[in-house]
């Protein structure tokens, strides 16, 4: 059976698109054909951009008679909804942004744009990033592809499903605490967070200054490379985007595992909450890149038990600060007909934000109050140093670690939407990395006995993005768990 | 208790936040269990630890002080609730 359009990768339509077999406005038509098809299951989008889409596509089939084209060209791309796109709403999955037009293009939506790649839409995500399952957006909650009835993890569900349902070629998310990796474990798909700084953040609505990063959701390990050349990189605009060269992901692209050391964290393995099943898929996968040529070491990360504590109140606390600007005045949601400005703002704030995000902001506020300041906000902060710390020590022995990415294969709709706690321990093994700005990604390493996606995660070392990729496609190129789709009958 | 339902509608006026009744109840109980499960990090001795604001050390990043374009004005307030000529209009303030 041939592959049909919207179920190819970057790498194969790219192939395609350079012979002229086919053009960037069939394979346009073939994913809006797809979304049609499947999106009003799914529900992966907050808004699709079909018209201008069609026009890109034209652009980039100019380019294409023009000479030769570089890899992201024609490509049909989905964008996480809280990265500005200019003229298009941007509503971050809130009320409080469900009419808002960004007058720019997030950095890194200018770049695929340069690129001259398709925009099909905008995904549907949890309000505000605040979220691990995608069912806190005031648009409703995304299906997981595999299984309509369970949630697609969060907070880029949307995207990860995009990918995973065929809706996009592959999609843009961001992760501040587990939120590119663990919808991408959750939809059998690859999603990587990069290191902190590696990708300019202008144009994301912030969630958490110190911790959000873009990466790339995509259906193979070649396209996060692909992705990942474009998006990374300098930018004035953003003056934590790092002045550092961006290297050629795609040379890191190596099948076989000679010379890498993996660290397996104890920590992350037995614990209480993590499903069998899912460590059980993640030692096969470690044997498999054994016998690859990896080499396994037992690490310790004495402080992982902290880690979920500590992200729970720097992140709101940071949260709290940055939702301040949603006041009703320079844009966004106003509740009409007030006449006192106190008013206005809380009225306007109650109306527009949901309950996650109230529940972060109030946590945040209160971590960050007179008298609980430092029993909160600044020991959580000295706990940050002690987890980077474990980190440092770790990368001594070994140059990747391995770990489940989520303690779980994909969850019920509905079934941890009203214990917080429960929803927070999701991002269990994934929240480390954010607190350390290490770079992360997840990929597809079995399915439950249910046929539920589990994920793999990979942390590797400030910048050391390559070694990521390279344990990653070594261990693609070995299993064919990327192969494997939901049937979404 | 960690929070009181007294505490929880200080926090909410600091946060320019408003709750019904039943609301403030939620959440004084869901931040309740919430705070208290983060009371295992006092567990831990951080007695001369560095706080880390950040998890990549930067330090200033300066660059030459240029004239340049920005948003025009038409442009920043299109997404605004009220505006007059070139001000965020908002309800009155100032009593008088």
């Amino acid at each position: 059976m041939t592959k049909a359009l919207y179920q190819m990768t970057i790498h194969e339509l790219h192939e395609l698109l350079k012979k002229k077999a086919v053009s960037a406005l069939e394979i346009t038509q073939a994913v809006y054909q797809r979304i049609d098809a499947v999106e009003p299951r799914v529900h992966a989008y907050i808004t699709l951009t079909r018209e201008a889409a069609l026009k890109q596509a034209a652009a980039a089939d100019e380019k294409t008679k023009q000479g030769t084209i570089p890899p992201l060209t024609g490509i049909p791309l989905a964008i996480k909804d809280l990265l500005c796109t200019a003229g298009i709403r941007t509503t971050c999955g809130s009320k409080i942004l469900e009419q808002f037009i960004p007058p720019y293009d997030a950095t890194v939506v200018r770049r695929l744009k340069e690129q001259h790649a398709v925009l099909v839409g905008k995904t549907n995500m949890d309000e505000f990033a605040m979220g691990s399952s995608t069912e806190t957006s005031c648009f409703g909650p995304t299906a997981n592809p595999w299984d309509l009835e369970r949630v697609p993890g969060g907070s880029s569900g949307g995207s990860a499903a995009a990918v995973a349902a065929d809706e996009c070629i592959a999609a843009l998310g961001t992760d501040t605490g587990g939120s590119i990796r663990q919808p991408a474990a959750c939809c059998g798909i690859v999603g990587m967070k990069p290191t902190y700084g590696r990708v300019s953040r202008f144009g994301l609505i912030a969630f958490a200054s110190s911790l959000d990063q873009i990466g790339p959701m995509t259906k193979d390990v070649t396209d996060t490379a692909l992705l990942m050349n474009y998006i990374s990189g300098h930018d004035p605009r953003d003056s934590t985007a790092v002045n550092r060269e961006v290297p050629d992901y795609t040379r890191a692209l190596i099948p076989e595992a000679k010379g890498l050391r993996l660290g397996v964290p104890r920590e992350y393995f037995g614990a209480s909450g993590i499903d069998p099943e899912v460590e059980k898929a993640v030692w096969e996968a470690l044997r498999i890149l054994e016998r690859q040529g990896a080499t396994l070491t037992e690490i310790t990360l004495p402080h992982t038990e902290y880690a979920v504590a500590a992200y729970y109140l720097i992140a709101p606390a940071e949260a709290s600060s940055n939702l301040a600007r949603y006041d009703g005045v320079k844009y966004g949601y106003r509740h009409p007909g007030e006449t006192d400005l106190r008013d206005m703002y809380e009225i306007t704030r109650a109306e527009g934000f949901g309950a996650e995000v109230k529940r972060r902001i109030m946590l945040g506020t209160y971590a960050l109050s007179a008298g609980y300041y430092d029993a909160y906000y600044r020991k959580a902060s000295q706990v940050r140093t002690l987890i980077r710390q474990d980190f440092e020590e770790a990368f001594k022995a070994c140059d990747l670690i391995v770990t489940p990415t989520a303690p779980t294969p994909p969850f019920r709709l509905g079934e941890k939407l009203n214990n917080p706690l429960q929803m927070y321990l999701s991002d269990i093994f994934t929240i480390p990395a954010n607190l350390a700005g290490l770079p992360g990604i997840s990929i597809p390493c079995g399915l439950s006995s249910r046929g539920l996606p589990i994920g793999l995660q990979i942390i590797g070392n400030l910048f050391e993005e390559e070694k990521i990729i390279h344990g990653a496609y070594c261990l693609e190129q070995n299993s064919d768990w990327h192969l494997t789709k939901p049937s979404l009958a | 208790m960690k929070i009181t339902r007294h505490d929880v509608e200080h926090v909410a006026r600091l946060a320019r936040l408003r709750f019904s009744e039943d609301q403030l109840d939620l959440f004084t109980d869901q931040l309740n269990t919430i705070l208290t499960d983060f009371d295992k990090l006092q567990q831990l001795d951080t007695t001369g630890v560095e706080p880390s604001t950040h998890a990549v050390n930067l330090s200033n990043a300066f660059r030459d002080d240029q004239v340049r374009p920005s948003l025009a004005g038409e442009e920043a307030l299109k997404n605004a609730p009220a505006h007059e000529r070139s001000c965020f209009k908002v309800p009155r303030i100032i009593e008088g």
